[in-house]
């Protein structure tokens, strides 16, 4: 059996490296010892999604509620992070704000990766045509920067929270695809993989039961490297007006209109939503590079 | 100085309590807000010469006049026209000539007569005639095929324009109309060479040749446009300056950098209140301010096709549940948004008296009454209590942002659910004039307080391309039509305010929110430019100077 750990895929769980697991608590203190910068980027997001579940009940203010006789009002007891234009409480709103986020970061990565993860081991499986005319297609779209791609979908289906998740998770699909198909063309030279086929299994099956958990560690850090650029373009594409409308909470929304206008007066309109959404996005990303560390056999080992 | 301008100074001095000659600099610009005219003539000596510098927040579709309808193409490219008539800035609305040197009218009011200024000059050195002004009146009124122009409805009224003489062109008209004069003073309607116009009727779309203070020298798209003084101007000792270079800066954030940081001297639309602040808390007295009410509102448009909004209950509870009074006091420090006033610009000739207008649906000073109002009228439309509907708004900050979210605000105080849809704003005119939306943020801006062009855009849909509300109403068109011809100015007043009270009250179609307020801040070296109620006038620059410094 010790010999055979050097057979298994070079990404990809095996059962060794699953017993070598902690469990439980001593899991969460391992990762804590070993990742202690993706531990914090683990607490920040946790307290994002603390923030977003519990939004409505410690909130302290209706993030929609004009009050304006406390318009552009600083931060201090009454309202902590200040009011906008509108004497709305910017705390309150980063807190509905991160509801938005989180939907929209949760949604279009998963779909994302998932949707890349399949295609690409599907691709890397099947091989041949399928596998040149899916890479082909996915080289044409990950030649346009994501931003762009994303700014074209969201231009052309028009706003909202549907068409802004779909426009985040199309420039993520041949990412994750190319990332995933890497694996996949090793994997499908396994000794297991060959007695399924021999077996007579088909190609779905495969593809779905034995290939695809293979790849879960490549699409685990690819999720999380995603949510946090997702959670960014969001953000991107609400500034740029194409994303979620007002009054509607939303961290780039915050950024735009009246936040430039008065940048002078009140900063703390765009600092506040700025500091929220660069802590979100480097909580993913360290996540993301410490999950990366640790499922990465390679890594494991070195 | 009145009293609201020493409370305006008085904020001012509590904010920026550093500069007595910054008071000076305020009051002298915030006269002109408070006298809702412009402010008075400085006495200083006009110094010839240098290059004016102002920016343009977008660039224009083509260069003919008749055809455009946007600032971005009148602030470049006025100042190489001349008028036949044009409004007096110091004394607005006053009519005065600019190349017509007199005129009458005949006792019937059917025929025009103007005579024409000896000796103006082209830019190519030909002499301007009658002619001249006989074919871009053509052009205008019975554009050829293929030939764009917008405003020729305003025209509807003239039978044929003549020219007998060299120096006399003649207007006569099918009926009277009040507004003739007043249209004859367009400053869309440059006046353009005849020879040019018999060969291609197109080419002032992209070639500049007029009788202007300054000839055309290049425009660099996506950068800018520049003029030089006109040697032969008509008028004598005119333009003071040498030049002019208009810059094109789209974003408001660089233009406002480029105002402040001294690379254009001021940008001649109209600036937000945040950044007139700014720029008087970096520049000190090195900037004035002069504001002006505008003629230009914001308007809330409904779709009369779609359900519920085809009952005028639901059109009167919206319009009743928007507390005006309160959007003038708050949403005048965030936006250049100010007036409460009903179809005519608050305080012009034809302007609804505040106590008239607030027996109108919408504009009555009890917000819980008229919350209480709108709550039963819902009710009695059968929409329940959280009805949810969309608001499309242009995604343009100022002033449409702001005011949406306060329309969504106000709504929502009386249980709707509104969601907002933001639109760029090519698809959001197309859904507009298409229909394809349920409520929407509309705008209307004239250069001139005249009841004919502010109440046209309320006509039934099918007699007036500018309404999108989707109805048809005969009782409107007839009350139009009536004030139109109407040249006792108390017979026209009643009846324009009658038009009023079935737009806004009666049927509740569509209706403004707020009417703008125009914020000019620019550099104090730069005189001789007179704020006026409309961006669209006043641009020739010819008494533009800058003071050395």
């Amino acid at each position: 059996m010790g010999e055979r750990v050097f057979e298994l895929p070079e990404i990809g769980f095996s059962a060794r490296l699953e017993a070598a697991m902690p469990r439980g608590v001593s899991a969460l203190l391992w990762f804590l010892r070993k990742k202690p910068l993706g531990a914090a980027g683990a607490l920040v997001i946790g307290g994002m999604l603390l923030m977003a579940l519990a939004a409505g009940m410690v909130a302290p203010y209706d993030p929609l509620e004009t009050d304006f006789g406390a318009m552009l009002g600083p931060p201090g007891r009454a309202h902590w992070l200040g009011t906008d234009a509108f004497g709305r409480d910017v705390l309150s709103r980063i807190m509905h704000g991160a509801r938005t986020a989180l939907l929209v970061g949760f949604a279009s990565s998963f779909l994302g990766a998932t949707l890349g993860a399949l295609i690409g081991v599907a691709s890397g499986y099947l091989g041949g045509r399928v596998d040149l005319y899916t890479q082909r297609g996915m080289d044409i779209v990950i030649s346009f920067p994501i931003i762009v791609l994303a700014l074209t979908v969201v231009a052309m289906l028009g706003s909202g929270t549907f068409n802004l998740i779909l426009a985040i998770t199309i420039p993520f699909i041949p990412r994750v695809s190319q990332v995933v198909r890497a694996s996949a063309l090793s994997i499908r030279e396994m000794p297991y993989i060959e007695a399924a086929r021999a077996l007579g299994m088909g190609k779905a099956r495969i593809i779905l039961r034995h290939m695809f958990p293979n790849v879960m560690a490549s699409y685990l850090v690819m999720l999380t490297a995603f949510l946090g650029q997702a959670i960014l373009l969001e953000a991107s594409l609400s500034f740029l007006g194409l994303g979620t409308a007002e009054p509607t909470p939303s961290w780039g929304l915050m950024l735009r209109g009246a936040a430039v206008e008065f940048a002078e007066r009140a900063p703390w309109m765009a600092i506040f939503p700025g500091l929220t959404i660069s802590a979100a996005v480097f909580a993913f990303n360290v996540l993301g590079d410490a999950l990366r560390d640790i499922l990465d056999p390679k890594l494991r080992m070195a | 100085m009145g009293t609201q301008t020493e409370k305006v100074v008085r904020e001012y001095a509590r904010r920026f309590p550093r500069g007595v000659l910054l008071m000076a600099a305020l009051a002298f610009g915030f006269q002109a807000w408070t006298a809702d005219t412009p402010q008075a003539a400085t006495p200083e000596t006009p110094q010839p010469g240098g290059e004016l510098v102002f920016a343009v927040g977008a660039e224009p579709p083509s260069f003919d006049g008749h055809r455009e309808t946007t600032f971005a193409m009148i602030h470049p490219v006025a100042p190489h026209y001349s008028l036949l008539l044009k409004f007096d800035a110091d004394n607005y609305p006053k009519i005065v000539g600019d190349l017509a040197e007199s005129w009458t009218v005949s006792r019937d009011g059917l025929t025009f007569t103007f005579k024409i200024r000896d000796g103006v000059k082209f830019h190519d050195g030909s002499l301007l005639t009658a002619r001249d002004i006989k074919a871009t009146y053509d052009k205008i009124v019975a554009p050829p095929a293929g030939v764009v122009s917008v405003r020729k409805a305003s025209y509807a009224a003239v039978d044929r324009v003549e020219a007998p003489d060299a120096r006399t062109v003649v207007f006569r008209l099918k009926w009277p109309e009040a507004s003739m004069l007043a249209n004859l003073a367009s400053p869309w309607n440059f006046i353009y060479k005849a020879d040019i116009l018999a060969k291609d009727p197109r080419w002032y779309e992209k070639n500049i040749l007029g009788t202007g203070p300054f000839k055309f020298v290049e425009y660099v798209s996506g950068s800018h446009w520049v003029g030089k003084r006109h040697e032969d101007y008509f008028v004598k000792g005119r333009p003071y300056l040498d030049g002019y270079r208009a810059l094109f800066i789209r974003d408001t954030a660089a233009r406002l950098a480029a105002v402040r940081g001294g690379r254009a001297l001021v940008e001649f639309r109209g600036d937000s209140p945040a950044a007139r602040d700014d720029l008087v808390r970096a520049l000190g007295d090195k900037v004035v301010v002069q504001e002006s009410t505008w003629i230009c509102a914001l308007t809330l448009v409904i779709n009369a096709e779609k359900k519920p909004f085809d009952d005028p209950r639901v059109r009167r509870a919206l319009t009743v549940a928007v507390d005006r009074w309160e959007a003038s006091r708050v949403l005048s420090k965030i936006a250049f948004l100010k007036g409460v006033g009903g179809l005519l610009r608050p305080g012009s000739e034809y302007a609804m008296p505040e106590a008239e207008l607030t027996k109108l649906a919408g504009f009555g000073k009890n917000i819980e009454a008229s919350r209480t109002e709108a709550r039963r009228l819902l009710r009695e439309a059968g929409v329940p209590d959280g009805f949810k509907f969309t608001f499309k708004n242009r995604d343009v900050a100022m002033p449409y942002q702001p005011m949406g979210i306060y329309l969504i605000d106000q709504w929502r105080k009386v249980g709707l659910n509104v969601t907002q849809i933001v639109q760029e704003t090519g698809p959001y005119t197309a859904d507009l004039r298409a229909g394809n939306y349920e409520t929407n943020q509309d705008f209307a801006c004239d250069f001139m307080d005249e009841p004919d062009l502010q109440l046209f855009k309320y006509l039934s849909s099918d007699k007036s391309p500018a309404n999108y509300g989707r109805y048809k109403d005969p009782t409107l068109d007839d009350l139009y039509l009536k004030q139109a011809r109407a040249t006792d100015p108390a017979e026209r007043k009643k009846l324009v305010w009658a038009f009023e009270r079935r737009v806004l009250d009666e049927m509740a179609y569509q209706w403004p929110t707020l009417w703008w307020q125009r914020i000019i801040p620019q550099w104090a070296k730069l005189k001789g430019w007179k704020i006026t109620p409309s961006h669209y006038l006043n641009q020739d620059l010819r008494d533009v100077w800058l003071a050395k410094e």
